[in-house]
């Protein structure tokens, strides 16, 4: 029912990604600050109060930056209308293998070259976040020789690639239950953290051992802690609260603005479940290992012409 | 007079041969696995309004008679659970005369399915309101609660009414409540706090722990998104878009949901037995 992945990247990342453009160094919203006057007044929905200021803060910002970088971009993309954070469900590998009457470990490695190059991609095309669904907290029930590969391939992944996020100043962030995790691996996971954790260029989120109602409960057992210790009323919790304390904290756009689910099944499957409220949703009928940057660039168009009303 | 009578004959006689062909339909559709619960985000009202030239609200009022339309087919075919989203927090951020067009079109369509005879009442359709409803007037909130208790009795079916709701409000609902629980547990002398804060718990004291986990999720009108809508029951529901705007929806178009649903089922069957 579900998929998993590791996460490694490729030496190959090197020479694909631009060099740093001497004046976009700091984040896009803090360049140019305006105030907002027609940002609704409903205190109702802090989620959307904040896209819309984002929204509204790029559109600012597109005459700025649009036209020098544009030439890197495929045809027909607009740099202003890409998302921020792009979520991906990486379906398929085991089925790819089986289709191919190869082992899934086959499957999975060609998953891995996928992700290498939707990676690549995102740096290129000036994507700031991807966050990856490895491996779901479902999946620990796959048999135990197929989930011990996985965790060996994430191992492998991290130690080999290490050097590559230092020096393409990508930062690696790995959210889930990671307490379900051999204990060698949750400490290359936060080594790794520590060591990418000032890299601003490209971040990739990779969740592990996750679910969105995991996500969810772990926020809301913090906040009972702190009802419990005085701190805050059960009164004063409230989406801020909330979204302070999800896994997704890791990260300045914790809200995927497009998820893609690739293998054509049509479920969240339990991924990011309050952060994907107002996302994008995309379906791939081809299988993960097949994806690529056709695939992606359909994706990327598909939401450039979606119109995101939040509900007004 | 005559004529009238064979005329109004005529009509009756046709209707119960179209409920007829559907129910032949439905027995067809109901070999294979049938949803136990149904969720609609019902998107494209304004549109329809737009394409048919028609003023403000005429839209929402075709929504509403295609929303009795799915209700009556969802108890022909054996659906027990049919959620809808009618009204968003987010949606009070809209122009305050659509909003206040809406209120009072709601206002009306609640007495109306008060009434002995209204669809809802004929067929057996429970009624229940999810969502933040002191965000609500009070007379709106009133009229809520009384078909609520109007509806209490009806055991066919469940339509649950999401209006002024939104899944992220109805989880902090969930959340206050459970740390209240967990807060009064603390204070009694003779009482430990039980650990925790778990799943089980949260989902207890949510607005929609009424019904189980929809099965399927249907948008109208080609948008691909939930839209703050059932974030947490629908983490493994099965989502469907359709272009059809929302008064379009029709029989036709709950047929081919229903069929995409199975053809879905039995591959994610077939899928897990390969695990």
């Amino acid at each position: 029912m579900h998929f998993s992945l590791q996460c490694s990247l490729p030496p190959v990342i090197t020479a694909l990604c631009p060099q740093s453009k001497s004046f976009s160094h700091e984040p896009r919203h803090h360049r140019i600050k305006k105030p907002i006057s027609h940002v609704p007044k409903s205190p109702l929905c802090s989620t959307t109060e904040r896209a819309l200021i984002h929204q509204c803060i790029e559109e600012e910002e597109e005459a700025f930056d649009g036209r020098v970088e544009d030439q890197t971009l495929p045809l027909g993309l607009r740099r202003e209308a890409l998302p921020r954070h792009v979520a991906v469900i990486m379906d398929g590998n085991r089925r790819w293998a089986r289709l191919r009457d190869l082992p899934v470990g086959s499957g999975y490695e060609a998953g891995v070259r996928s992700l290498r190059k939707i990676v690549e991609l995102c740096c290129e095309w000036g994507i700031k976040v991807l966050s990856v669904f490895a491996f779901s907290s479902d999946n620990w029930f796959r048999p135990k020789v197929e989930v011990e590969f996985l965790m060996s391939l994430f191992e492998r992944g991290i130690q080999e690639d290490t050097g590559i996020f230092l020096r393409e100043n990508i930062r690696i962030s790995v959210i889930g239950d990671l307490a379900r995790l051999p204990k060698a691996f949750q400490e290359l996971i936060i080594n790794l953290e520590e060591a990418t954790k000032n890299n601003a260029r490209f971040q990739l989120i990779v969740a592990v051992s996750y679910s969105g109602h995991y996500d969810v409960v772990q926020a809301c057992q913090r906040l009972a802690l702190k009802a419990k210790c005085g701190l805050i009323e059960p009164s004063d919790i409230n989406e801020s609260l909330i979204e302070q304390e999800l896994e997704t904290k890791c990260t300045e756009f914790p809200y995927p603005d497009l998820l893609i689910r690739t293998s054509g099944e049509f479920r969240v499957s339990n991924f990011m479940l309050w952060q994907l409220a107002y996302a994008e949703l995309f379906f791939a009928q081809s299988l993960w290992p097949d994806f690529g940057e056709a695939e992606f660039l359909k994706a990327l168009l598909a939401f450039q012409k979606r119109q995101r009303r939040y509900g007004g | 007079m005559q004529k009238g009578g064979v005329g109004e004959k005529m009509l009756k006689f046709l209707f119960r041969v179209v409920r007829f062909l559907r129910k032949c339909i439905f027995s067809v559709l109901s070999v294979g696995p049938v949803p136990a619960h149904i969720a609609f985000i019902m998107d494209g009202n304004r549109r329809y309004a737009r394409q048919h030239n028609l003023k403000e609200g005429a839209g929402h009022d075709a929504g509403f008679l295609a929303l009795m339309s799915i209700v009556i087919y969802a108890c022909e075919l054996g659906i027990k659970y049919v959620t809808v989203y009618a009204f968003s927090i987010d949606n009070f951020r809209r122009r305050p005369e659509e909003v206040e067009c809406i209120m009072n079109l709601m206002l009306e369509k609640i007495e109306l399915m008060c009434r002995k005879d209204s669809i809802v009442n004929r067929h057996g359709v429970r009624i229940h309101f999810s969502g933040n409803l002191e965000l609500l007037r009070e007379p709106m909130r009133d009229a809520a609660k009384k078909l609520m208790a109007v509806t209490a009795n009806n055991s066919n079916a469940l339509l649950t009414l999401c209006v002024a709701y939104t899944s992220t409000n109805e989880i902090i609902q969930a959340i206050q409540k459970s740390c209240e629980e967990k807060w009064v547990e603390n204070q009694e002398p003779r009482r430990v706090g039980r650990g925790p804060i778990n799943l089980l718990e949260i989902e207890k004291q949510m607005d929609m722990a009424i019904a189980p986990d929809p099965d399927i999720v249907v948008r109208t009108s080609g948008e691909n998104r939930l839209s703050n809508f059932l974030l947490w029951q629908s983490a493994r529901s099965y989502l469907f878009s359709t272009l059809a705007l929302w008064p379009d929806i029709s029989f036709w178009h709950l047929v081919w949901i229903v069929l995409n649903f199975q053809r879905n089922q039995s591959r994610v069957e077939k899928k897990n037995k390969q695990v």
